[in-house]
């Protein structure tokens, strides 16, 4: 059993090292501020630049959680404070029956109500044509997708307060608003922060659902109408053709590894965070 | 006086508006596919093989895919729950007293959950190219067994923690060792590792980047475990990039199979949970 736990926990180095030794070659060929900064991807020539796809990956996931945030936290508060208990029952299944859809649902969505949504409705108001594929359907598509996590963990450290701390505001005359924004929201405040990062590492590694509504372009996008082409996307867009083009299999290694570590270093903090929470909690 | 009422207003509806997007997205969804799905939907689909010609819009099924993915999906399953209950077992009842220790891996846990499906399957890829495996059952199974296994760990381990502390210490001061104890703690966990069971079924039957490039594709039902499969999810995602209008119904009405599946699975693993432990001692 020692052995086995002992394994399965060092599956994360496995993985790293792995994907480290795969991609030396690429790394021996240029240095990381060159692959990580230069705007040039042409595989047969041999270049790779991965800064379209780094800021394809940022504007999905900024426009994810511009738009999950508030609406996830206004619905925590109102789930925690506000719904009676019926009512509570009943939305609580819902938002983690939202987190059992798979993502290529998620997808399949997109591409029949968001891209024509946007298409037709949203980007003729602003630029002159859209296919709708862009960051923008990418961004609400992954919103929708980091729905469930955010409130899940968001309500849950909103229980955590105690009840006699709210009391106390509103026993003052504060309004339940008020309590929320100065007692809850700041007692709150490392919670929803943590539930945020690892928001945003669930944002940056979905894979499917993006790349079937962003466009694919590999351009740094510089409006939401326009394409994006996220790092997850370029991994599983160009496996079959990478190894036959010479350093393609290495630069797409490169990809998964810079994920993996952007990813693995959300996640350590994040989860160190609410470790510390639930701690304090318990004593 | 008034603004504060109106501020207090203004927020309620904001939060109710907030609340219904939120709920409401499921049923947008569920109900988009179910809408351009319905229409593509037939017995073909869930009875035959993909036959001549199925990719430009002639007869056939998924049914290979629908097979292929409970495959995959039961496959790790079972390979995860072998690999995941001594582990959760282990971190609960022979690190009892070593908090440190097991909170450590918990945490660890909980970040291999958050590591995304995609570098499970680039890595699986490197394993299998590695050993020298071609993209098949096989491929599939191990590449999925590794997205699973923090699941597995991390529902198990709630599920045990659930256990009243006194059960434990009763079977060992009756003299058992703590694997006899062990197995008293399984049997109060019955119920749990069902949860737990359909939970990765669930995520496995519809997760797409990592079997995407290990397990492959394939038009018939695969027969022994070094053959390609072909997934739902995947099937799906290639019948919407066709440019026929046949096809990318089939897409439609395929995703709709998936969503069923799925949500089938979720409320039965809820339900499931609520009934089992009905018996438990707590």
């Amino acid at each position: 059993m020692l052995i086995l736990t002992a394994l399965s926990v060092a599956i994360v180095l496995v993985i790293g090292i792995g994907l480290y030794i795969k991609s030396e070659p690429i790394l021996s060929k240029s240095s990381w501020g060159t692959l990580l900064t230069s705007s040039q991807w042409k595989p047969l020539k041999g270049l790779f630049g991965f800064f379209p796809f780094i800021m394809g990956t940022l504007w999905v996931t900024g426009i994810a959680i511009i738009i999950a945030l508030p609406l996830c936290l206004l619905t925590s508060f109102y789930i925690t404070e506000y719904a009676p208990n019926r009512l509570r029952r009943i939305l609580v299944p819902f938002v983690n029956l939202l987190s059992g859809i798979p993502p290529v649902i998620f997808g399949v969505w997109g591409v029949l109500f968001i891209i024509p949504l946007i298409q037709d409705h949203i980007a003729p108001h602003f630029v002159e044509f859209s296919t709708g594929y862009s960051v923008l359907a990418g961004g609400i598509v992954l919103a929708v997708m980091i729905f469930p996590l955010i409130v899940s963990i968001v309500c849950e450290v909103l229980n955590t307060i105690p009840q006699e701390l709210k009391n106390a505001s509103l026993a003052l005359g504060a309004t339940k608003w008020e309590t929320i924004r100065k007692v809850s929201l700041r007692k709150a405040k490392p919670g929803i922060i943590a539930a945020t990062v690892l928001a945003i590492s669930r944002a940056f590694g979905e894979t499917i659902a993006v790349l079937m509504v962003c466009g694919n372009s590999p351009d740094v996008p510089h409006s939401v109408f326009d394409a994006g082409y996220p790092l997850p996307a370029l991994i599983a867009n160009n496996y079959g053709e990478m190894l036959s083009i010479p350093m393609y299999d290495s630069a797409l290694m490169f990809a998964a590894l810079l994920l993996f570590l952007i990813i693995l270093l959300f996640n350590i903090i994040s989860r160190l965070v609410l470790a510390r929470l639930e701690r304090k909690l318990a004593l | 006086m008034i603004r504060r009422k109106i501020e207090e207003n203004f927020f309620r509806i904001l939060m109710v508006l907030a609340t219904i997007v939120v709920a409401g997205s499921f049923f947008l969804i569920v109900g988009t596919i179910v809408y351009k799905g319905v229409p593509f939907m037939n017995w073909d689909m869930i009875t035959k093989t993909p036959g001549g010609g199925f990719y430009i819009g002639k007869e056939g099924g998924v049914v290979n895919a629908i097979i292929g993915s409970l495959y995959v999906a039961g496959g790790a399953t079972i390979l995860g729950l072998l690999i995941s209950i001594p582990v959760a077992i282990y971190i609960n009842m022979y690190l009892a007293g070593r908090n440190i220790i097991a909170n450590g891996l918990r945490i660890a846990f909980d970040v291999l959950f958050g590591i995304p499906s995609i570098v499970y399957g680039a890595f699986g890829f490197l394993i299998m190219v590695y050993f020298g495996i071609r993209a098949s059952l096989l491929g599939g199974i191990l590449a999925v067994t590794l997205l699973v296994i923090p699941i597995l760990v991390r529902t198990l381990d709630e599920v045990i923690r659930t256990v009243p502390k006194e059960l434990g210490d009763a079977s060992l001061s009756l003299g058992a060792t703590r694997w006899e104890m062990s197995k008293v703690i399984i049997r109060q966990i019955r119920p749990g590792v069902f949860t737990a069971i359909l939970l990765s079924f669930g995520r496995a039957m519809g997760d797409v980047a990592s079997v995407l490039f290990t397990a492959g594709f394939s038009d018939n039902i695969p027969t022994s475990l070094h053959q390609p499969a072909a997934t739902l999810p995947v099937a799906i995602f290639f019948q919407l990039g066709s440019p026929v209008a046949e096809v990318q119904g089939r897409a439609y009405a395929s995703a709709l199979l998936l969503t069923i599946i799925v949500l089938i699975i979720t409320v039965l693993s809820s339900v499931l949970a609520k009934r089992f432990s009905k018996n438990n001692i707590r």
